[in-house]
Protein backbone atom coordinates (compact mmCIF):
# COMPACT_ATOMS: atom_id res chain seq x y z
CA UNK A 1 0.00 0.00 0.00
CA UNK A 2 2.76 2.47 1.29
CA UNK A 3 5.66 0.80 -0.77
CA UNK A 4 8.25 3.64 0.29
CA UNK A 5 7.99 2.74 4.02
CA UNK A 6 9.39 -0.94 3.35
CA UNK A 7 12.75 -1.83 3.75
CA UNK A 8 13.77 0.69 6.24
CA UNK A 9 15.91 -1.94 8.05
CA UNK A 10 16.21 -4.63 5.91
CA UNK A 11 18.03 -5.50 2.92
CA UNK A 12 15.85 -5.55 -0.67
CA UNK A 13 18.03 -8.47 -2.09
CA UNK A 14 16.50 -11.54 -3.46
CA UNK A 15 16.30 -14.10 -0.77
CA UNK A 16 15.45 -11.14 1.71
CA UNK A 17 14.27 -11.32 5.12
CA UNK A 18 10.43 -11.38 5.00
CA UNK A 19 10.12 -11.89 8.73
CA UNK A 20 12.50 -11.09 11.71
CA UNK A 21 11.65 -11.60 15.06
CA UNK A 22 13.85 -10.46 17.87
CA UNK A 23 13.61 -11.76 21.57
CA UNK A 24 9.78 -12.01 22.09
CA UNK A 25 8.82 -11.83 25.17
CA UNK A 26 5.08 -12.81 26.65
CA UNK A 27 3.60 -13.41 30.00
CA UNK A 28 0.21 -14.34 30.82
CA UNK A 29 -0.10 -12.97 34.71
CA UNK A 30 2.74 -14.80 36.51
CA UNK A 31 2.79 -17.39 33.64
CA UNK A 32 5.96 -16.46 31.58
CA UNK A 33 4.83 -18.09 28.12
CA UNK A 34 7.86 -16.98 25.64
CA UNK A 35 11.11 -16.42 27.36
CA UNK A 36 13.00 -14.94 24.52
CA UNK A 37 12.66 -16.17 20.94
CA UNK A 38 14.44 -14.64 18.32
CA UNK A 39 13.59 -15.97 14.14
CA UNK A 40 14.60 -14.66 10.64
CA UNK A 41 12.43 -16.09 8.12
CA UNK A 42 14.00 -15.84 4.27
CA UNK A 43 11.88 -15.25 0.98
CA UNK A 44 10.93 -19.16 0.44
CA UNK A 45 11.29 -20.41 3.95
CA UNK A 46 8.90 -22.64 5.55
CA UNK A 47 9.38 -23.08 9.13
CA UNK A 48 7.61 -25.90 11.24
CA UNK A 49 7.28 -24.77 14.89
CA UNK A 50 7.04 -27.82 16.54
CA UNK A 51 6.11 -28.22 20.63
CA UNK A 52 3.71 -29.79 23.35
CA UNK A 53 1.38 -28.43 23.88
CA UNK A 54 1.91 -25.25 26.23
CA UNK A 55 5.07 -25.03 25.12
CA UNK A 56 4.20 -21.31 23.63
CA UNK A 57 4.38 -21.76 19.61
CA UNK A 58 0.89 -20.74 19.11
CA UNK A 59 1.24 -17.75 21.51
CA UNK A 60 4.19 -17.10 19.28
CA UNK A 61 2.40 -17.08 16.40
CA UNK A 62 -0.06 -15.49 17.11
CA UNK A 63 2.25 -12.19 18.78
CA UNK A 64 3.70 -12.01 15.08
CA UNK A 65 0.02 -10.49 13.82
CA UNK A 66 -0.10 -8.67 17.32
CA UNK A 67 -2.94 -10.78 18.16
CA UNK A 68 -1.31 -11.55 21.03
CA UNK A 69 1.04 -8.10 22.14
CA UNK A 70 4.01 -9.61 23.44
CA UNK A 71 5.31 -7.58 26.19
CA UNK A 72 8.64 -7.55 24.93
CA UNK A 73 11.10 -8.00 21.83
CA UNK A 74 10.55 -6.32 17.94
CA UNK A 75 9.02 -7.83 15.18
CA UNK A 76 9.71 -6.72 11.49
CA UNK A 77 7.80 -7.97 8.49
CA UNK A 78 10.04 -7.27 5.03
CA UNK A 79 11.98 -5.16 6.75
CA UNK A 80 9.43 -2.92 8.40
CA UNK A 81 9.64 -2.78 12.34
CA UNK A 82 6.14 -2.88 14.19
CA UNK A 83 6.36 0.43 15.94
CA UNK A 84 5.52 -0.03 19.68
CA UNK A 85 5.60 2.00 22.69
CA UNK A 86 4.99 1.81 26.53
CA UNK A 87 1.96 3.19 27.39
CA UNK A 88 0.64 2.66 31.26
CA UNK A 89 3.27 -0.17 32.07
CA UNK A 90 2.11 -1.79 29.11
CA UNK A 91 4.01 -2.79 25.73
CA UNK A 92 1.13 -1.56 22.83
CA UNK A 93 1.34 -0.96 18.97
CA UNK A 94 2.03 2.98 18.72
CA UNK A 95 0.14 3.15 15.37
CA UNK A 96 -3.09 1.48 14.64
CA UNK A 97 -2.78 1.62 11.07
CA UNK A 98 0.58 0.38 10.40
CA UNK A 99 -1.27 -2.58 12.70
CA UNK A 100 -3.48 -3.44 10.20
CA UNK A 101 -1.54 -2.64 7.47
CA UNK A 102 0.92 -5.18 8.56
CA UNK A 103 -1.72 -7.30 9.42
CA UNK A 104 -2.99 -7.35 5.86
CA UNK A 105 0.83 -8.58 4.71
CA UNK A 106 0.40 -11.39 6.86
CA UNK A 107 -1.51 -14.23 6.03
CA UNK A 108 -3.08 -16.40 9.17
CA UNK A 109 -4.82 -19.51 8.97
CA UNK A 110 -6.50 -20.60 11.80
CA UNK A 111 -7.20 -24.34 13.90
CA UNK A 112 -10.55 -23.94 13.52
CA UNK A 113 -10.82 -22.06 10.13
CA UNK A 114 -12.68 -18.88 11.86
CA UNK A 115 -14.56 -18.26 8.17
CA UNK A 116 -17.41 -15.28 8.63
CA UNK A 117 -20.53 -17.80 8.69
CA UNK A 118 -23.08 -15.44 7.24
CA UNK A 119 -20.64 -15.24 3.94
CA UNK A 120 -20.42 -17.19 1.51
CA UNK A 121 -16.90 -19.09 0.44
CA UNK A 122 -16.56 -16.58 -2.09
CA UNK A 123 -17.13 -13.29 -0.10
CA UNK A 124 -15.02 -14.81 2.40
CA UNK A 125 -12.03 -15.12 0.16
CA UNK A 126 -12.98 -11.34 -1.26
CA UNK A 127 -13.82 -9.78 1.38
CA UNK A 128 -10.70 -8.70 2.89
CA UNK A 129 -9.36 -7.86 -1.16
CA UNK A 130 -12.00 -5.58 -2.08
CA UNK A 131 -12.40 -3.82 1.63
CA UNK A 132 -9.71 -3.74 2.92
CA UNK A 133 -7.29 -3.65 -0.02
CA UNK A 134 -9.86 -1.89 -1.78
CA UNK A 135 -9.22 -2.93 -4.93
CA UNK A 136 -12.04 -3.71 -7.60
CA UNK A 137 -14.55 -6.26 -7.05
CA UNK A 138 -14.93 -8.20 -10.69
CA UNK A 139 -10.81 -8.22 -9.91
CA UNK A 140 -11.10 -10.03 -7.05
CA UNK A 141 -13.48 -12.08 -8.13
CA UNK A 142 -11.56 -13.23 -11.10
CA UNK A 143 -8.68 -13.85 -8.78
CA UNK A 144 -11.19 -15.78 -6.41
CA UNK A 145 -12.33 -17.92 -8.29
CA UNK A 146 -8.22 -18.72 -9.13
CA UNK A 147 -7.70 -19.50 -5.79
CA UNK A 148 -10.75 -21.78 -5.14
CA UNK A 149 -9.96 -23.76 -7.96
CA UNK A 150 -6.03 -24.08 -6.75
CA UNK A 151 -7.48 -25.46 -3.38
CA UNK A 152 -9.96 -27.06 -5.28
CA UNK A 153 -12.98 -26.30 -3.91
CA UNK A 154 -14.20 -24.22 -6.81
CA UNK A 155 -17.65 -25.84 -7.20
CA UNK A 156 -18.51 -24.52 -3.10
CA UNK A 157 -17.90 -20.70 -4.37
CA UNK A 158 -21.57 -20.19 -3.77
CA UNK A 159 -22.41 -22.13 -0.72
CA UNK A 160 -21.67 -21.14 3.46
CA UNK A 161 -19.34 -21.93 5.35
CA UNK A 162 -21.17 -24.67 7.38
CA UNK A 163 -22.09 -26.20 4.65
CA UNK A 164 -18.65 -27.33 3.96
CA UNK A 165 -16.41 -30.09 5.60
CA UNK A 166 -13.97 -29.31 7.69
CA UNK A 167 -11.17 -29.71 5.02
CA UNK A 168 -13.50 -27.75 2.91
CA UNK A 169 -13.49 -24.98 4.72
CA UNK A 170 -9.59 -24.82 5.88
CA UNK A 171 -8.88 -24.77 2.20
CA UNK A 172 -11.38 -21.86 2.34
CA UNK A 173 -9.53 -20.42 4.58
CA UNK A 174 -6.01 -20.95 3.10
CA UNK A 175 -7.91 -19.64 -0.17
CA UNK A 176 -9.21 -16.10 1.89
CA UNK A 177 -5.69 -15.50 3.08
CA UNK A 178 -4.05 -16.13 -0.35
CA UNK A 179 -6.33 -13.60 -1.76
CA UNK A 180 -4.40 -10.64 0.25
CA UNK A 181 -1.13 -11.64 -1.55
CA UNK A 182 0.52 -12.23 1.93
CA UNK A 183 4.32 -12.27 2.26
CA UNK A 184 4.51 -14.46 4.97
CA UNK A 185 1.78 -16.99 5.85
CA UNK A 186 1.36 -18.07 9.52
CA UNK A 187 -0.39 -21.27 9.95
CA UNK A 188 -1.72 -22.17 13.53
CA UNK A 189 -2.44 -26.09 13.35
CA UNK A 190 -3.81 -26.29 10.57
CA UNK A 191 -4.94 -29.58 10.72
CA UNK A 192 -5.63 -30.15 14.38
CA UNK A 193 -9.46 -29.68 14.26
CA UNK A 194 -10.09 -32.08 11.14
CA UNK A 195 -10.92 -35.46 11.13
CA UNK A 196 -7.98 -37.40 10.15
CA UNK A 197 -9.23 -38.46 6.60
CA UNK A 198 -9.16 -34.81 6.02
CA UNK A 199 -5.75 -33.40 6.94
CA UNK A 200 -4.27 -35.15 3.68
CA UNK A 201 -6.04 -32.86 1.38
CA UNK A 202 -5.10 -29.46 3.89
CA UNK A 203 -1.49 -30.91 3.67
CA UNK A 204 -1.59 -30.83 0.49
CA UNK A 205 -2.25 -26.98 -0.38
CA UNK A 206 0.16 -26.29 1.61
CA UNK A 207 2.68 -28.32 0.22
CA UNK A 208 2.43 -26.91 -3.01
CA UNK A 209 1.84 -23.29 -1.41
CA UNK A 210 5.82 -24.49 -0.15
CA UNK A 211 6.74 -25.64 -3.26
CA UNK A 212 5.87 -22.18 -5.27
CA UNK A 213 7.68 -20.56 -2.84
CA UNK A 214 5.82 -18.97 -0.17
CA UNK A 215 7.00 -17.71 2.80
CA UNK A 216 5.77 -19.94 5.78
CA UNK A 217 5.38 -20.08 9.72
CA UNK A 218 3.69 -22.96 10.72
CA UNK A 219 2.86 -24.65 14.09
CA UNK A 220 2.20 -28.10 13.57
CA UNK A 221 1.42 -32.16 14.70
CA UNK A 222 2.17 -33.40 11.68
CA UNK A 223 5.40 -34.61 11.79
CA UNK A 224 5.58 -35.84 8.25
CA UNK A 225 5.13 -32.06 6.89
CA UNK A 226 7.78 -31.03 9.36
CA UNK A 227 9.87 -33.41 7.96
CA UNK A 228 9.49 -33.55 4.59
CA UNK A 229 7.99 -30.02 3.10
CA UNK A 230 9.93 -27.99 5.46
CA UNK A 231 13.13 -26.38 4.73
CA UNK A 232 13.62 -25.61 9.03
CA UNK A 233 12.31 -27.05 12.10
CA UNK A 234 12.42 -25.29 15.20
CA UNK A 235 11.22 -26.95 18.37
CA UNK A 236 9.82 -25.35 21.08
CA UNK A 237 10.25 -26.26 25.08
CA UNK A 238 9.04 -23.98 27.95
CA UNK A 239 8.74 -21.00 25.60
CA UNK A 240 12.13 -21.22 24.73
CA UNK A 241 13.52 -22.45 21.37
CA UNK A 242 15.10 -25.54 22.37
CA UNK A 243 16.24 -27.25 19.05
CA UNK A 244 16.20 -24.99 15.53
CA UNK A 245 17.84 -26.62 12.70
CA UNK A 246 17.00 -28.35 9.01
CA UNK A 247 15.00 -31.24 9.32
CA UNK A 248 16.87 -33.89 8.24
CA UNK A 249 19.61 -32.73 10.53
CA UNK A 250 16.94 -32.40 13.37
CA UNK A 251 15.02 -35.64 12.94
CA UNK A 252 18.12 -37.50 12.13
CA UNK A 253 20.81 -37.13 14.37
CA UNK A 254 21.05 -33.49 15.61
CA UNK A 255 18.12 -33.29 17.59
CA UNK A 256 18.32 -32.48 21.67
CA UNK A 257 17.00 -35.27 24.17
CA UNK A 258 13.97 -33.36 24.56
CA UNK A 259 13.07 -33.35 21.03
CA UNK A 260 14.16 -37.42 20.49
CA UNK A 261 11.68 -37.37 23.49
CA UNK A 262 9.26 -35.59 22.05
CA UNK A 263 9.16 -37.42 18.49
CA UNK A 264 9.36 -40.29 20.21
CA UNK A 265 5.73 -39.88 21.25
CA UNK A 266 4.57 -39.79 17.04
CA UNK A 267 6.24 -42.83 16.82
CA UNK A 268 8.97 -40.94 14.71
CA UNK B 1 -73.02 -7.89 16.82
CA UNK B 2 -74.31 -5.15 14.29
CA UNK B 3 -72.06 -5.57 11.24
CA UNK B 4 -73.32 -2.77 9.45
CA UNK B 5 -71.75 -0.51 13.14
CA UNK B 6 -69.05 -2.56 12.75
CA UNK B 7 -67.89 -1.72 9.54
CA UNK B 8 -68.98 1.76 9.88
CA UNK B 9 -66.51 1.84 13.23
CA UNK B 10 -63.70 0.13 10.99
CA UNK B 11 -64.31 2.69 8.54
CA UNK B 12 -63.55 5.31 11.27
CA UNK B 13 -60.89 3.41 13.11
CA UNK B 14 -58.76 2.87 9.79
CA UNK B 15 -58.73 6.77 9.13
CA UNK B 16 -57.16 6.71 12.25
CA UNK B 17 -54.62 4.01 10.76
CA UNK B 18 -52.26 6.17 9.34
CA UNK B 19 -51.63 8.14 12.80
CA UNK B 20 -50.66 5.05 14.48
CA UNK B 21 -48.47 4.20 11.87
CA UNK B 22 -46.59 7.90 11.64
CA UNK B 23 -46.11 7.18 15.65
CA UNK B 24 -44.91 3.66 15.03
CA UNK B 25 -42.64 4.34 11.92
CA UNK B 26 -40.79 7.78 13.58
CA UNK B 27 -40.64 6.29 16.79
CA UNK B 28 -39.02 3.11 15.78
CA UNK B 29 -36.46 5.16 13.18
CA UNK B 30 -36.02 6.98 15.95
CA UNK B 31 -35.15 5.19 18.51
CA UNK B 32 -32.84 2.80 16.02
CA UNK B 33 -30.57 5.52 15.63
CA UNK B 34 -30.39 6.88 19.01
CA UNK B 35 -30.04 2.89 20.24
CA UNK B 36 -26.98 2.83 18.12
CA UNK B 37 -25.31 5.99 19.54
CA UNK B 38 -26.26 4.06 23.23
CA UNK B 39 -25.22 0.96 22.47
CA UNK B 40 -21.73 2.20 21.22
CA UNK B 41 -21.29 4.47 24.26
CA UNK B 42 -22.24 1.25 26.24
CA UNK B 43 -19.87 -1.20 24.76
CA UNK B 44 -16.66 1.59 24.35
CA UNK B 45 -13.52 2.13 26.27
CA UNK B 46 -14.60 5.40 27.81
CA UNK B 47 -16.07 5.07 30.94
CA UNK B 48 -18.16 8.39 31.58
CA UNK B 49 -20.43 7.01 28.21
CA UNK B 50 -20.40 3.35 29.69
CA UNK B 51 -21.98 5.07 32.56
CA UNK B 52 -23.84 7.20 30.73
CA UNK B 53 -25.79 4.79 28.44
CA UNK B 54 -25.97 2.30 31.84
CA UNK B 55 -28.34 4.98 33.33
CA UNK B 56 -30.42 5.65 30.36
CA UNK B 57 -31.04 2.08 29.90
CA UNK B 58 -31.60 1.94 33.42
CA UNK B 59 -34.31 4.63 33.59
CA UNK B 60 -36.12 4.18 30.24
CA UNK B 61 -36.07 0.64 30.81
CA UNK B 62 -36.88 0.84 34.46
CA UNK B 63 -39.85 3.38 34.47
CA UNK B 64 -43.59 3.19 32.83
CA UNK B 65 -43.45 4.13 29.73
CA UNK B 66 -47.12 6.22 30.00
CA UNK B 67 -45.23 8.17 32.61
CA UNK B 68 -42.50 9.02 31.05
CA UNK B 69 -44.81 10.17 28.46
CA UNK B 70 -46.46 12.26 30.72
CA UNK B 71 -43.47 13.34 32.16
CA UNK B 72 -42.15 14.73 28.58
CA UNK B 73 -45.80 16.28 27.65
CA UNK B 74 -47.27 17.34 30.59
CA UNK B 75 -43.88 17.83 33.05
CA UNK B 76 -41.42 19.51 30.18
CA UNK B 77 -43.97 23.05 30.15
CA UNK B 78 -43.09 23.80 34.18
CA UNK B 79 -39.61 24.60 32.79
CA UNK B 80 -39.40 27.91 31.28
CA UNK B 81 -35.82 27.81 29.79
CA UNK B 82 -37.91 25.24 27.50
CA UNK B 83 -41.22 26.65 27.45
CA UNK B 84 -39.16 30.23 26.16
CA UNK B 85 -36.58 27.86 24.10
CA UNK B 86 -37.37 27.84 19.93
CA UNK B 87 -38.01 23.78 20.54
CA UNK B 88 -41.32 24.78 22.63
CA UNK B 89 -43.39 25.16 19.32
CA UNK B 90 -42.15 21.60 18.73
CA UNK B 91 -42.50 20.05 22.62
CA UNK B 92 -45.97 21.44 22.69
CA UNK B 93 -47.48 19.45 20.54
CA UNK B 94 -48.66 15.88 21.49
CA UNK B 95 -47.28 14.38 18.72
CA UNK B 96 -44.12 15.45 18.75
CA UNK B 97 -44.14 14.18 22.49
CA UNK B 98 -45.53 10.80 21.83
CA UNK B 99 -42.93 10.20 19.01
CA UNK B 100 -40.34 11.44 21.68
CA UNK B 101 -41.04 9.19 24.56
CA UNK B 102 -41.71 6.25 22.27
CA UNK B 103 -38.37 6.64 21.02
CA UNK B 104 -36.65 7.39 24.01
CA UNK B 105 -38.00 4.38 25.56
CA UNK B 106 -37.61 1.70 22.69
CA UNK B 107 -34.20 2.85 22.43
CA UNK B 108 -33.28 1.76 25.81
CA UNK B 109 -34.83 -2.08 25.24
CA UNK B 110 -33.25 -1.84 21.89
CA UNK B 111 -29.49 -1.07 22.83
CA UNK B 112 -29.47 -3.87 24.93
CA UNK B 113 -30.69 -6.04 22.56
CA UNK B 114 -27.89 -4.86 19.79
CA UNK B 115 -26.00 -5.24 22.92
CA UNK B 116 -26.95 -8.80 23.04
CA UNK B 117 -26.44 -9.31 19.23
CA UNK B 118 -22.64 -7.95 19.56
CA UNK B 119 -22.01 -10.49 22.48
CA UNK B 120 -23.33 -13.38 20.38
CA UNK B 121 -20.53 -12.09 17.83
CA UNK B 122 -18.12 -15.85 17.53
CA UNK B 123 -14.63 -14.35 18.65
CA UNK B 124 -12.86 -16.15 15.71
CA UNK B 125 -14.50 -14.20 13.40
CA UNK B 126 -13.76 -11.61 14.95
CA UNK B 127 -10.16 -12.37 15.30
CA UNK B 128 -10.36 -13.23 11.26
CA UNK B 129 -11.68 -9.78 10.59
CA UNK B 130 -8.33 -8.09 12.44
CA UNK B 131 -6.12 -11.15 10.77
CA UNK B 132 -6.73 -9.48 7.49
CA UNK B 133 -6.52 -5.68 8.50
CA UNK B 134 -9.69 -4.67 9.28
CA UNK B 135 -10.72 -2.68 12.77
CA UNK B 136 -12.68 0.62 14.00
CA UNK B 137 -15.22 1.61 11.85
CA UNK B 138 -14.41 -1.04 8.87
CA UNK B 139 -14.79 -3.80 11.50
CA UNK B 140 -17.49 -2.76 12.26
CA UNK B 141 -19.87 -1.85 9.23
CA UNK B 142 -18.18 -5.53 7.45
CA UNK B 143 -18.68 -7.89 10.24
CA UNK B 144 -19.75 -6.68 13.73
CA UNK B 145 -23.06 -5.16 12.84
CA UNK B 146 -23.88 -7.35 10.09
CA UNK B 147 -23.15 -10.49 12.40
CA UNK B 148 -25.10 -8.75 15.17
CA UNK B 149 -27.84 -7.52 13.33
CA UNK B 150 -28.75 -11.39 12.73
CA UNK B 151 -28.14 -12.23 16.08
CA UNK B 152 -30.75 -9.51 17.38
CA UNK B 153 -33.62 -9.48 14.91
CA UNK B 154 -35.65 -12.45 16.64
CA UNK B 155 -35.37 -10.10 19.59
CA UNK B 156 -35.58 -6.83 17.83
CA UNK B 157 -39.04 -8.08 16.20
CA UNK B 158 -40.84 -8.28 19.74
CA UNK B 159 -39.54 -5.10 20.42
CA UNK B 160 -41.18 -3.72 17.39
CA UNK B 161 -44.35 -5.68 17.77
CA UNK B 162 -44.36 -4.16 21.55
CA UNK B 163 -44.03 -0.29 19.69
CA UNK B 164 -46.95 -1.22 18.03
CA UNK B 165 -48.74 -1.52 20.60
CA UNK B 166 -47.32 1.39 23.02
CA UNK B 167 -48.37 3.79 20.44
CA UNK B 168 -51.84 3.44 22.03
CA UNK B 169 -50.62 5.21 24.98
CA UNK B 170 -50.06 8.13 22.77
CA UNK B 171 -54.34 8.50 23.17
CA UNK B 172 -54.25 9.27 26.83
CA UNK B 173 -51.86 12.46 25.51
CA UNK B 174 -54.18 13.43 22.95
CA UNK B 175 -52.94 12.18 20.26
CA UNK B 176 -55.62 10.65 17.72
CA UNK B 177 -54.51 7.48 16.53
CA UNK B 178 -56.22 4.16 16.39
CA UNK B 179 -57.06 3.71 20.22
CA UNK B 180 -57.77 6.95 21.01
CA UNK B 181 -60.78 7.53 18.05
CA UNK B 182 -61.69 4.23 19.59
CA UNK B 183 -62.20 5.62 22.88
CA UNK B 184 -64.01 8.61 21.71
CA UNK B 185 -66.59 6.28 19.49
CA UNK B 186 -67.23 4.53 23.00
CA UNK B 187 -68.33 7.94 24.85
CA UNK B 188 -70.22 8.59 22.03
CA UNK B 189 -72.06 5.22 21.43
CA UNK B 190 -71.37 3.16 24.25
CA UNK B 191 -70.71 0.07 22.48
CA UNK B 192 -67.32 -0.99 23.78
CA UNK B 193 -67.37 -4.64 22.85
CA UNK B 194 -67.49 -3.86 19.05
CA UNK B 195 -65.39 -0.63 18.86
CA UNK B 196 -62.66 -2.55 21.01
CA UNK B 197 -62.60 -5.60 19.42
CA UNK B 198 -62.78 -3.92 16.00
CA UNK B 199 -59.54 -1.77 17.08
CA UNK B 200 -58.05 -4.83 18.48
CA UNK B 201 -58.36 -6.44 14.88
CA UNK B 202 -56.45 -3.76 13.65
CA UNK B 203 -53.64 -3.91 15.72
CA UNK B 204 -53.53 -7.65 15.04
CA UNK B 205 -53.45 -7.82 11.36
CA UNK B 206 -50.84 -4.73 11.56
CA UNK B 207 -48.89 -7.06 13.98
CA UNK B 208 -49.22 -10.25 11.73
CA UNK B 209 -48.16 -8.28 8.99
CA UNK B 210 -44.91 -7.02 10.25
CA UNK B 211 -43.84 -9.71 12.11
CA UNK B 212 -44.41 -11.63 8.65
CA UNK B 213 -42.06 -8.74 7.07
CA UNK B 214 -39.50 -9.28 9.90
CA UNK B 215 -39.45 -13.39 9.64
CA UNK B 216 -39.10 -12.50 5.79
CA UNK B 217 -35.99 -10.54 6.37
CA UNK B 218 -34.55 -12.84 8.79
CA UNK B 219 -34.53 -15.59 6.79
CA UNK B 220 -33.51 -13.51 3.55
CA UNK B 221 -30.46 -12.84 6.05
CA UNK B 222 -29.91 -16.07 7.15
CA UNK B 223 -29.48 -18.68 4.57
CA UNK B 224 -26.32 -19.96 6.21
CA UNK B 225 -28.38 -21.41 9.11
CA UNK B 226 -30.20 -23.48 6.76
CA UNK B 227 -29.15 -26.36 4.75
CA UNK B 228 -28.24 -26.67 1.89
CA UNK B 229 -30.26 -27.30 -0.68
CA UNK B 230 -27.89 -27.13 -3.71
CA UNK B 231 -24.79 -28.25 -1.83
CA UNK B 232 -25.38 -31.70 0.24
CA UNK B 233 -23.47 -32.15 3.78
CA UNK B 234 -20.71 -34.54 2.18
CA UNK B 235 -21.38 -37.96 3.98
CA UNK B 236 -19.06 -39.15 6.89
Amino acid sequence: MTPTTLNQTGTTMAGTTRLSVRNIRKSFGTHEVLRGISLDARDGDVISLLGASGSGKSTFLRCINLLEIADHGEISVDGELIQMEQRGGKNVPANRRQVDRIRSELGMVFQSFNLWSHMTILENVIEGPVHVLRRPRAECIAEAEVLLEKVGIAEKRNAYPAHLSGGQQQRAAIARSLAMKPKVMLFDEPTSALDPELVGEVLRVMRSLAEEGMTMLVVTHEMSFARNVSNRVIFMKSGEIDSDGAPDQLFGSGGSPSFRQFIGNFGG
Amino acid sequence: MDITFMFETMKTLLAALPMTLALFSLSVFFGGLLALLIVWMRVSGNTTARNFAKGYIFVFRGSPLLIQMFLIFYGLGQFGFIRYSFLWPALREPFVCAVLSLALCTAGYTAEIFRFGLRAIPAKEIEAARSVGMSGFLLTRRILAPVAFRHALPAYSTEVVMMVKSTALASLVTVWEVTGVAQRLISQTYRTMEVFLCAAAIYLILNFLILQAMALLEYKLTPHRRAAPLFPVPQR
